[in-house]
């Protein structure tokens, strides 16, 4: 606390300087550590785009070819590196094409800072050109949004703004700064925020309720984990580690929560949810305490609520109390921020091994392999499948690779078969199902992980919904992989209309350009594979290449994605065909 | 789960879209605001907004997590009725006339222990807090004469048990 404090006076002590509004921004990002945003200029953010010329020795800005795309390749950089993610755009607009990749942020806690330009503070409600009113917009898709019309008031904003968005559970947080207080000067001095004092971050775990989660798990006789996202997001993964291993409980995860135990760790049993693995969402209702991390109960994880584990008894692990008791009643809240509970509850777990519920599972995957993962992975059918293709990239990237998902059938099959033996590295549009997440996405994790291979597996309906961003891969050269996995349909509405809605294919058959060609146009190594005796040296070759590469895999068109809880049931109805 | 009516109490900082995220919470689960003051608290540079809804308790435990959780709130709670001392205050605009032609208003007047709070040759204007229920009964016995306007205030609400906001503040400065 005294140092906190001896730093703080230090810094504000520090000599004040005068600059302009548009100035103090750029500053302000460099002393939070951003070296690379993302953005698109116009009128209103005219003033840091010329600052951003004369710091570009600084400061990276690439052009998105769509402020949408801006915010999702911010949020794959957030979400590869850990670090918060920086996007840029104009007034009016621009400002509105980034609201989709806030929501997405928002509902994934991802870290965001983004910029918007505001007409001048003298126009403020005139209706004037490339006015709107983004601060209202962007409310309840925000963690924290502000509307600075002061050039004065940048430093302190711009420091909270990183702080909110980095700081608990995680999300995106919008400053919009009008034109007036770009152009207007202020006397410059920049202290870092460390607390905001009606915000408290994390909460503080409580001895009470870690001893009563601690019993619970040492008596457990089926006890069964859930992790999700929060894992990541507290940099938990070791002490999720060693919970699993030391209390040997058989551990699931959600679609989010997906790379943070090695997906071949003898205890990890699968995916949970909606198109997850069968033994995971079958047990999860015969289970007698279910250890929730980091997770939030989605819909889309727990099927019929009133069906969902009613049997066993639930503790919660969670950073935002508000997310304790929303869906599933917990017998036990563990608040706090992950890898400080969890590092708190180890020393009071006994060790122990559920050899025989532990089978459970195994036998259950055997089950789900016999009927499903097995033709899907090595299909004998003449069609290319999708699970096909990812096991091949699997194998080729010794499951070292970031896989960055668009939504629909692919992102189900990627999360259900993509292997990894790193954290961070399963990038995926969860909560808001974002179609056209995944190529920019894909843009901002390779460069939060230039040393890593990023592979975007995207359908042929996403992919067209953000091609555009082929021009930054093109422009800058930015050597990810991109594979459309093309059946020439928006499957997912597909197979929902084939099993729901009598095969009434409303507007979902595809006619689609030559990918290969616009790839091409983009200067972008292609190729595209019809046939499986292609598959593995395409992907081989793909993976080779030091390049971007652009693969277009032409799958079976009316393949469905199994194992599935159709909407409404409980977990325990998951149907394997 | 049965619906009841709810009292929150929302301690905050002073921010100018606060009111809007606040109200979107209710707004993205389609839960009405039956009324709404906001104030300033006992404490300084504080403001408290007092919110009532008609609804279950699952629900307004869900809302008031949603409101906490915002970056300027300090604190919310709820209330059941019983917990809270709550009113509304309400004017009443009528027409001067009435008062000496109806022998009936100056009862009603007596009777309601509502202050007569201005008269002019045209209009008088009473003002009557208390329970809505009384302001309800006022209402009806106007109306049969006539009432030229009308307005009731958003309920105000202290609680009986105390609420520690000066001891939270306290505790998130120091940390």
């Amino acid at each position: 606390m005294e140092t906190l404090k001896e730093q703080k006076t230090a810094q504000k002590t520090k000599k004040s300087i005068k600059i302009s509004g548009a100035e103090a921004i750029i500053h302000c990002l460099l002393a939070e550590g951003v070296d690379l945003l993302y953005g698109y200029p116009g009128g209103a953010i005219m003033p840091v785009y010329d600052e951003l010329y004369k710091f570009q020795d600084k400061l990276t800005h690439i052009l998105t070819r769509h402020e949408q795309g801006a915010a999702h390749a911010a949020q794959g950089y957030a979400r590869v590196s850990g670090r918060v993610g920086v996007a840029m755009a104009t007034s009016g607009p621009g400002a509105t094409n980034l609201v989709t990749g806030l929501a997405d942020a928002q509902i994934d806690s991802t870290p965001l800072v983004c910029i918007t330009g505001q007409v001048t503070r003298e126009l403020l409600g005139s209706d004037a050109f490339q006015e709107t009113d983004i601060i209202g917009i962007s409310t309840p898709v925000t963690k924290w949004n502000y509307q600075v019309t002061k050039a004065s008031e940048i430093p302190e904003i711009m420091a909270k703004a990183f702080y909110i968005a980095k700081s608990g559970r995680p999300g995106p947080v919008l400053v919009d700064i009008t034109k007036n207080a770009q152009f207007d000067e202020l006397d410059f001095s920049y202290t870092p925020c460390t607390g905001v004092r009606s915000y408290k971050p994390a909460p503080t775990p409580d001895i009470e309720s870690l001893k009563q989660a601690a019993d619970l798990i040492n008596s457990a006789k089926k006890p069964f984990i859930v992790w999700g996202q929060g894992v990541i997001l507290g940099k938990a993964e070791q002490e999720l580690k060693e919970l699993v291993e030391k209390a040997g409980i058989p551990a699931a995860w959600t679609i989010m929560g997906a790379s943070a135990l090695d997906s071949e760790h003898p205890l990890n049993v699968g995916m949970v949810g909606m198109h997850g693995n069968y033994g995971p969402n079958l047990l999860t209702n015969q289970c007698d305490v279910l250890i929730a991390i980091g997770m939030r109960f989605d819909d889309r994880v727990t099927g019929r609520l009133e069906d969902y584990a009613t049997q066993a008894k639930v503790i919660h692990f969670e950073i935002d109390p508000a997310e304790v008791n929303k869906n599933v009643h917990a017998d036990v809240a563990v608040l706090g921020n992950s890898k400080e509970t969890l590092g708190l509850i180890l020393p009071m777990i006994n060790s122990k091994s559920h050899e025989s519920w532990h089978n459970i599972f195994k036998e259950k995957y055997q089950i789900e392999y016999d009927t499903v993962i097995k033709n899907d992975i090595h299909p004998t059918k003449e069609g290319l499948t999708m699970g096909e293709v990812i096991e091949e990239i699997n194998l080729a990237s010794d499951q070292k690779a970031v896989i960055v998902t668009d939504v629909g059938q692919h992102q189900m099959i990627g999360c259900r078969y993509a292997k990894f033996k790193e954290s961070k590295s399963n990038i995926t549009s969860g909560g808001l199902g974002t179609m056209g997440f995944a190529l920019p996405a894909a843009i901002g994790a390779k460069m939060g992980a230039m040393d890593r291979e990023v592979v975007a597996i995207i359908g042929d309906g996403g992919y067209q919904m953000t091609i555009q961003e082929l021009g930054v891969i093109f422009q800058h050269n930015i050597p990810v992989k991109i594979v459309v996995l093309n059946n020439d349909h928006l499957g997912m509405v597909r197979q929902w209309q084939e099993l729901f809605f009598d095969r009434r294919y409303a507007s979902t058959v595809m006619t689609n350009p030559d990918f290969v060609k616009i790839a091409e146009g983009y200067h972008i190594e292609s190729k595209r594979v019809s046939e499986r005796k292609d598959l593995k040296s395409t992907i081989q070759y793909m993976m080779a290449s030091k390049n971007p590469f652009f693969l277009e895999v032409k799958v079976e068109k009316e393949d469905n994605v199994f194992p599935m809880i159709p909407s409404g049931a409980a977990v325990s109805e998951i149907r394997l065909k | 789960m049965k619906k009841e009516w709810f009292t929150i109490s929302v301690y905050s900082e002073n921010n100018v879209g606060l009111l809007n995220r606040i109200s979107g919470i209710f707004l993205k689960r389609h839960i009405n605001i039956e009324s709404l003051n906001v104030s300033k608290s006992e404490i300084d540079n504080v403001s408290k907004f007092t919110i009532v809804v008609y609804t279950t308790e699952k629900w307004v435990r869900n809302i008031v997590g949603q409101i906490e959780k915002q970056i300027e709130v300090i604190k919310a709670f709820y209330h059941t009725d019983d917990e809270t001392i709550y009113q509304e205050s309400a004017l009443f605009k009528i027409a001067s006339n009435l008062l000496f032609d109806e022998r009936q208003i100056q009862n009603i007047i007596k009777e309601s222990n509502s202050q007569i709070v201005t008269v002019s040759r045209e209009f008088f204007i009473l003002a009557k807090s208390g329970r809505r229920y009384e302001i309800d009964e006022m209402y009806e016995q106007f109306k049969p004469f006539g009432i030229m306007q009308f307005v009731r205030s958003g309920r105000i609400s202290v609680t009986k048990d105390e609420m520690q906001i000066s001891t939270l503040l306290k505790e998130f400065q120091h940390n």
